[in-house]
């Protein structure tokens, strides 16, 4: 187990998170911008790369720990939430961050996602949805708008979209924003505020496909974009999903937060009665018990 | 008539009236009293009513299968008169509860009417006690000394207090009374008392493989409720958390498995378990576990399929999907238990194997297998020997890991066995990207053809090599037989009997169970396969899964012996396929 201090930003450089591997991904793509962002949230907590797990689903962005020095664990489509919750329940200690898009997080993976929100597992979790599926060259999302034409929905998308906001608040996450990949400052601020919050945060990041969604484009964001209100309380979760509900303009910042409330690893850790040094005691007392 | 040597009580009734708990009673008073004990166990697929047996067979020898026809038969309504007679051997005895309902003398069996609800509702006044009767019944037939089952109960509601120890045993007693007063003749069911057996205990096949685990330092288990596998979950969800060791509960079977993957990148010792319909949906994520080269452990206690089939019904139809189920070439290390007693020691060898291998292993189980109960000898935990992963040294061989031109830790390292040294999250100098893409010593995604080439020997070196730490395979009869006969898992028992009942009448038989199923253990199989005249191969399936393994590698005129009616193989469907089949053929 590692002995994870609150970190020593001085001691680093943003090299520090980088693994030299090339992205992969397209020229324009809105995953660089998320990508900085993360060096530059890792930097400002300081943490050792070895610290850090950076874990993720499949598709464009999920790419994304083989470009970072940390651990990481690229898994299979969907299952980044299940993948974080062994590793961070197995090693508390961890600084835990996972990736992916918007099909892994809300269609391959929406039954897990719900699961990982409710349980408020101790993870910061950086959705880059590009309302497209990108790997597979431009099929419909879950978050594509009603009427959105592809290769898979020639005459249309008929499926009325999800809103990831809303989705997350009510299924109990105690941490919900939104960012966009074109304001990557405040991206990387609501990043180490995730880091920060203890439980799940979730931050659904739009971040555009220049190569097979030519509607929600960074230009389109741009225009419907606009910071939370300052006066808005994130702890009112109706006001939350008021403003997660809108469509016009798009709001981007901390929508909720609920604090105080136990993280899974912990709750989970509170039911130890008990350490490995009880085994064989506990072993010996099963064979006694059937005797 | 000669003296008997062992017995088999069956109590059949309505599900959720207590049959279940007088046949564990019964199971585990017997086994205190020395005698050898068994039991089979099948209950409805629904929650609250459907017909349900519990079996006991008791005997003074060892035993190793349910017993293929029953010698007393207590009946607790008409139903399980109407199912389970055909089971009941001529000359047997019929109980039933005379509350319930009277059946015609047909003169095949005796009969004696016991009212359990009477005795229990009007003269114990302590309508729960029915079960207690029951236990009070059989035992005072085939001459449990009662001070076993006194004890018995004690032990169990000492607890409550006095009054419900007393009120117990006054129903033991009524029990065994109204046996001594109705049926005085009971030479026929009478076993010899066995010497006192020292160091026994009365496991289920679920509880035996569950403290194999602990034993083996498992510390994370994650999964989903299925029947027949949830006992192992239920039993580690109350005892993992006083060694540290977590449970969850996952959201389906998917998250289970990728959960322990994850658990087991951390560097927990993480199992799983399951059946069929679970242990379909986690062949995916198991090539993961196989490319990110990922210790941990699947149970898959298989029952009868396909689809939902028969949830709670017996069937060895998982062979096929553990070695060769998933998309790719996955190579990957399949167990097979073949008792309650070696359900303990092959927990072990799985995670030992999967740890030194750094590979999922399965180990298979099987609906009879995890809910028989058997009084076994007590497991000796002081021979369990715990294998670790080899684990990269952060202040050791370091710098030699690191790739001189993509600069991170090698993980997947070549090496002559195929093992590289592995880190975990936390260790500097470490990091490295576990993952399901073809990748590099560095965990690089690569997909030139001499890096897929390398890295698939890599891991199928692994997995050949594995071979020569199979547990020894399982051995009964006589080793000149020109007769072979290969099984496995459960149906081993069966085989062992029916070897021995067909010695007892000057046919010599040979048999094995080998315990690695895949890959096949050649130095244990190859020499009994090609060297018998004739090899039969007995599987509870339609297909003869083991059979075609082994044909496509050993000999191709292997003879098989299937059932598929989601029931166990009685000794006598063996012993008269051999007689009649291949015996003078040979």
């Amino acid at each position: 187990m590692s002995d994870v201090a609150e970190g020593h930003p001085a001691e680093h450089s943003l090299d520090d998170y980088k693994s030299g591997e090339k992205p992969t991904w397209c020229p324009g793509c809105g995953d660089f911008g998320v990508l900085n962002a993360v060096y530059n949230a890792l930097l400002a907590k300081g943490y050792s790369s070895s610290d850090v797990v950076c874990i993720s689903g499949i598709g464009c962005s999920s790419r994304l720990p083989y470009f970072m020095s940390t651990y990481g664990f690229h898994s299979i489509h969907g299952r980044a939430m299940p993948v974080a919750t062994g590793i961070k329940v197995g090693n508390p200690d961890l600084k835990v961050l996972a990736f992916g898009g918007d099909g892994d997080a809300f269609a391959i993976g929406a039954g897990h996602f719900v699961h990982a929100v409710r349980r408020n597992l101790d993870i910061c979790y950086v959705i880059m949805d590009n309302n497209i599926y990108g790997l597979t060259k431009g099929q419909t999302s879950p978050t594509s708008m009603v009427g959105f034409q592809t290769k898979t929905t020639p005459g249309g998308s008929v499926d009325r979209p999800l809103n990831p906001l809303m989705l997350a608040i009510t299924a109990g996450a105690t941490f919900v924003a939104r960012a966009f990949s074109g304001k990557p400052k405040e991206l990387a601020d609501l990043i180490v505020r995730g880091i920060d919050h203890k439980g799940f945060s979730v931050i659904d990041v739009f971040s555009p496909c220049p190569t097979f969604n030519k509607v929600n484009t960074f230009k389109a964001y741009r225009e419907e974009v606009q910071s939370v209100p300052e006066d808005h309380d994130p702890s009112n979760m109706v006001a939350a999903l008021d403003l997660a509900h809108s469509e016009h303009p798009l709001y981007t910042g901390l929508l909720y937060e609920k604090t105080g409330l136990p993280s899974f690893e912990e709750a989970l850790g509170k039911l130890h009665v008990g350490d490995e040094s009880n085994r064989r005691k506990v072993i010996d007392s099963m064979l006694a018990r059937y005797t | 008539m000669a003296a008997i040597h062992d017995l088999v009580i069956r109590v059949a009734g309505e599900s959720g009236e207590g049959i279940q708990s007088t046949g564990i009673l019964l199971a585990q008073a017997t086994a205190r009293g020395g005698f050898h004990v068994i039991t089979y166990w099948t209950v409805p697929a629904e929650i609250k009513g459907g017909h349900a047996l519990f079996q006991v067979r008791l005997g003074d020898h060892p035993l190793h299968a349910q017993g293929d026809q029953v010698d007393i038969l207590l009946a607790f309504n008409q139903e399980a008169y109407d199912l389970n007679t055909k089971d009941l051997r001529e000359g047997g005895l019929l109980l039933y509860d005379s509350a319930d309902f009277t059946p015609p003398d047909n003169g095949k069996w005796r009969q004696v009417p016991v009212p359990l609800t009477d005795i229990a509702k009007n003269q114990l006044k302590f309508e729960l006690g029915k079960n207690v009767v029951a236990v009070g019944v059989a035992s005072a037939l085939f001459g449990l000394p009662t001070e076993f089952a006194e004890k018995l109960l004690r032990d169990r509601w000492q607890r409550k207090g006095e009054e419900i120890v007393q009120i117990n045993m006054r129903a033991l007693q009524a029990g065994i009374d109204y046996v001594e007063q109705n049926v005085p003749d009971r030479a026929d069911y009478r076993i010899p008392a066995p010497p006192p057996r020292e160091n026994t205990i009365v496991l289920s096949g679920a509880q035996s493989l569950s403290l194999g685990t602990l034993a083996a330092g498992a510390n994370f288990f994650a999964g989903y409720p299925i029947t027949p596998a949830s006992d192992v979950m239920e039993f580690l969800a109350s005892e993992l958390p006083k060694t540290g060791g977590t449970v969850i509960q996952a959201e389906d079977e998917m998250a289970s498995i990728a959960m322990c993957l994850g658990a087991s990148y951390s560097g927990r010792k993480a199992l799983t378990s399951s059946s069929g319909p679970g242990v379909s949906l986690m062949i995916e994520a198991l090539g993961l576990g196989t490319m990110a080269e990922l210790p941990f452990v699947l149970v898959d206690a298989q029952r009868a399929g396909p689809s939902t089939g028969l949830p709670t019904k017996h069937e060895q139809g998982d062979l096929y999907l553990a070695a060769l189920g998933g998309h790719g070439e996955v190579p990957r290390i399949v167990l097979a238990t073949t008792g309650v007693e070696d359900s303990f020691f092959q927990a072990v060898n799985a995670f030992n194997l999967a740890e030194k291998y750094q590979t999922p292993v399965i180990l298979l189980s099987d609906t009879v297998l995890m809910m028989r109960m058997q009084a076994i000898t007590k497991p000796d935990v002081n021979q369990v020997e715990v294998v670790d992963r080899l684990l990269y040294q952060p202040n050791g061989n370091g710098s030699s890991n690191v790739h001189p031109e993509e600069g991170g830790f090698r993980r997947y390292a070549q090496t002559d066995s195929g093992i590289s040294p592995m880190s975990l999250p936390g260790m500097p100098g470490g990091q490295y990207t576990a993952t399901g893409l073809e990748h590099s010593d560095t965990g690089r995604p690569r997909y030139d053809p001499l890096t897929h080439s390398r890295m698939t020997e890599k891991r199928f070196r692994k997995i050949e090599q594995a071979v020569v730490d199979a547990p020894p395979a399982e051995r009964h009869g006589d080793p000149d037989a020109e007769i072979g006969i290969v099984t496995w898992g459960s149906t081993m028992g069966n085989v062992i009997e029916a070897v021995d009942r067909l010695a007892e009448r000057g046919l010599k038989v040979d048999a094995i169970a080998p315990k690695m199923l895949w890959p096949l253990p050649d130095h244990q199989l190859r020499d009994f396969v090609m060297n018998k005249r004739k090899v039969i191969v007995v599987e509870v399936n339609y297909t003869g899964q083991l059979a075609q393994l082994m044909a496509a590698r050993y000999r191709n005129d292997l003879l098989r012996l299937n059932i598929y009616g989601g029931v166990p193989f009685k000794v006598a469907d063996i012993v008269n396929y051999v007689e009649s089949e291949v015996a003078q053929r040979v």
